[in-house]
């Protein structure tokens, strides 16, 4: 990294987001947008134990966090995830993002089951890239788009409203066409009011950025950071837990010193805006929560 | 006789279930009225609400909507994502800013955002979302209990009251402690009845306890609807006046509060 003069630092507001990336950077698919480059192979961070997130799940109590999300990689790879939820759902609301190709019909029933016996809501965030196997494969891998369909099934069958998360890669006149075809084909699947969710493409922020004449700057500064609505930003509200320890947010776990400490209490400090993905989430904003977008009505 | 209190959710220029409301409360002896926010969108005729309130002396407080419309701000602050959301909400935004009277909208500006009061023995705290932020959202199925404690010992309260997200819902959080959500008299629940609902809070006989009432509230919603028509305001609203689900907005919704409606 080369020495600016200072970066913008941003404080952590109040903890509402906290995160578990429960199967480090491992992974059964290899999309090609991945991005921590997640893979079968790929140990730059492990699986988390059931006991770390026992612990951080009490510490967080006293914090007021609102809401728990499960990533990784795929977070179904850590077979200890079914207890880990049981275990969160006696604090507060969950929320899973997964590819939904390892859900098979006992582990669904058996979060379902844990979240009909909770005060709670239990979240599945389903990434699918396209409305076919031809839309979707090529980007998330052969014979995805039906193992994910299957998993998606269940889910449904079980209860669940799951929201299905797509990055856009197609062009803005295709949007209403495309969200038609995710629908109708979601509804052929049994799942008759489907959620919707759809990420902006990488383009998009680029050209915020461009447009906004930030493209020849490498970091942000604080100049930058005026009037800007910082709420926008996961550094804020957020913070994610890892089995290397707590790290500042989902994008950067795989950076050196994005990690704040062991414990909750540890991470809570103030973080230098010192990254170049910090320039990109400056120009997307949030991308991460779970409001969706609700495409359908009859 | 021991204190209640009537408390009014978000009106969205609901005049006729207001005026509703307000015999209902007189009926049941109210020694005084509250309303949390959010007087105006969804329904016809801004003015109307408005005027009922300050004619019977409702303590009102601001929320978002008021907000919005009181400093001439170019939404209304949920922060909905949706393109189909955001489309009605600009609609009715437009049309409650235009028929909201200039002083009206001066009023809103400048009304408060929080009240307390002791009732019971307890430090009531009246809030329009959550008490850290205005458009906060909580549903029930959203909003661990530790939160809440925490809201209660940040905000120095006992019992804190809050609506903007809809739907009615009360959770004891141990320590005498209580949150409540006193839904909304602007629309129906996302249940398929067409009635809205209200809370009466009350001490009991000894003003040692505070305990939270919620009533359903039947209205004349056929009126409510052939007025929303006459305006031109959209049908998806309409139909949601009358069957009691909701048709927008549906993107906020957790999961659990998602499955009980159809959409
Ligand atoms: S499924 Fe998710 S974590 Fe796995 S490779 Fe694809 S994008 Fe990465
Ligand atoms: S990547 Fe985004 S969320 Fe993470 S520290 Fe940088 S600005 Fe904050
Ligand atoms: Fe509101």
């Amino acid at each position: 990294m080369t020495t600016a003069p200072s970066f913008p630092s941003v404080a952590l507001d109040c903890l509402d987001n906290l995160w578990f990336q429960v199967a480090g950077t491992l992974c059964n698919l290899t999309c090609n947008h991945c991005f921590i480059s997640c893979s079968p192979k790929n140990h730059t961070l492990g699986f988390l134990d059931f006991e770390t997130v026992k612990r951080v799940l009490a510490e967080s109590r006293p914090l007021g966090v609102k809401e728990y999300y499960f990533t990784g990689g795929e977070p179904f790879m850590n077979n200890e995830l079914p207890a880990m939820l049981e275990e969160t759902l006696r604090y507060g609301p969950a929320s899973v993002l997964t590819n939904a190709t390892l859900l098979p019909e006992k582990i669904v029933n058996r979060i379902a089951k844990a979240e009909r016996e909770s005060l709670y809501s239990l979240e599945l965030r389903v990434s699918l890239d396209g409305f076919s196997p031809e839309t979707n494969d090529p980007i998330r891998g052969e014979g995805t788009f039906e193992r994910a369909m299957q998993g998606v099934e269940f889910l449904v069958g079980n209860g669940f409203l799951p929201i299905i998360t797509a990055m856009r890669s197609w062009r803005l006149e295709e949007e209403e066409e495309v969200i038609g075809k995710f629908t109708t084909m979601l509804k052929s699947r049994g799942y008759d009011r489907p959620r919707l969710k759809l990420l902006p493409s990488l383009k998009i922020g680029q050209e915020a950025m461009r447009t906004a004449g930030y493209t020849d700057l490498d970091w942000l500064t604080d100049e930058m950071m005026e009037g800007y609505d910082k709420s926008q930003l996961l550094c804020t509200n957020s913070r994610i837990v890892t089995d290397k320890g707590v790290h500042v947010c989902p994008i950067l776990v795989d950076q050196a010193g994005s990690n704040m400490g062991a414990t909750l209490a540890e991470s809570t400090k103030d973080f230098p805006l010192a990254y170049q993905a910090c320039m990109t989430c400056y120009a997307y904003g949030s991308i991460c929560s779970n409001v969706s977008s609700t495409v359908t009505f009859e | 006789m021991s204190r209640s209190i009537a408390l009014f959710g978000g009106i969205y220029s609901n005049h006729v279930a207001l005026s509703r409301a307000l015999e209902d409360a007189r009926d049941r002896s109210a020694d005084s009225v509250y309303c949390l926010g959010d007087l105006g969108a969804f329904g016809p005729q801004p003015d109307r609400t408005i005027d009922l309130l300050r004619d019977h002396g409702v303590k009102v407080m601001q929320g978002n909507y008021d907000n919005s419309i009181g400093n001439g701000l170019s939404d209304c602050q949920c922060g909905y994502t949706d393109p189909r959301d955001n489309h009605y909400a600009r609609i009715s935004y437009q049309y409650t800013f235009q028929k909201t009277s200039p002083p009206n909208r001066k009023w809103l500006g400048e009304l408060p955002e929080l009240y307390r009061f002791s009732m019971g023995g307890k430090r009531v705290l009246l809030c329009h979302g959550s008490p850290r932020r205005m458009n906060e959202f909580l549903f029930s199925s959203a909003t661990p209990t530790h939160l809440l404690s925490k809201f209660c010992e940040d905000f120095d309260a006992d019992v804190i009251v809050g609506t903007h997200s809809g739907i009615h819902w009360s959770r004891d959080l141990g320590n005498g402690k209580k949150f409540i959500n006193i839904g909304v008299l602007g629309r129906p629940e996302n249940d398929g009845t067409t009635h809205v609902w209200y809370a009466m809070l009350s001490e009991n006989a000894s003003g040692t306890e505070v305990e939270a009432e919620f009533i359903p509230l039947q209205y004349d919603h056929e009126r409510l609807a052939e007025e929303m028509r006459s305006e031109k305001l959209p049908e998806e609203f309409v139909e949601t006046i009358q069957t009691g689900w909701w048709t927008t907005c549906l993107e906020v919704l957790p999961m659990k509060e998602r499955r009980i409606g159809r959409y």
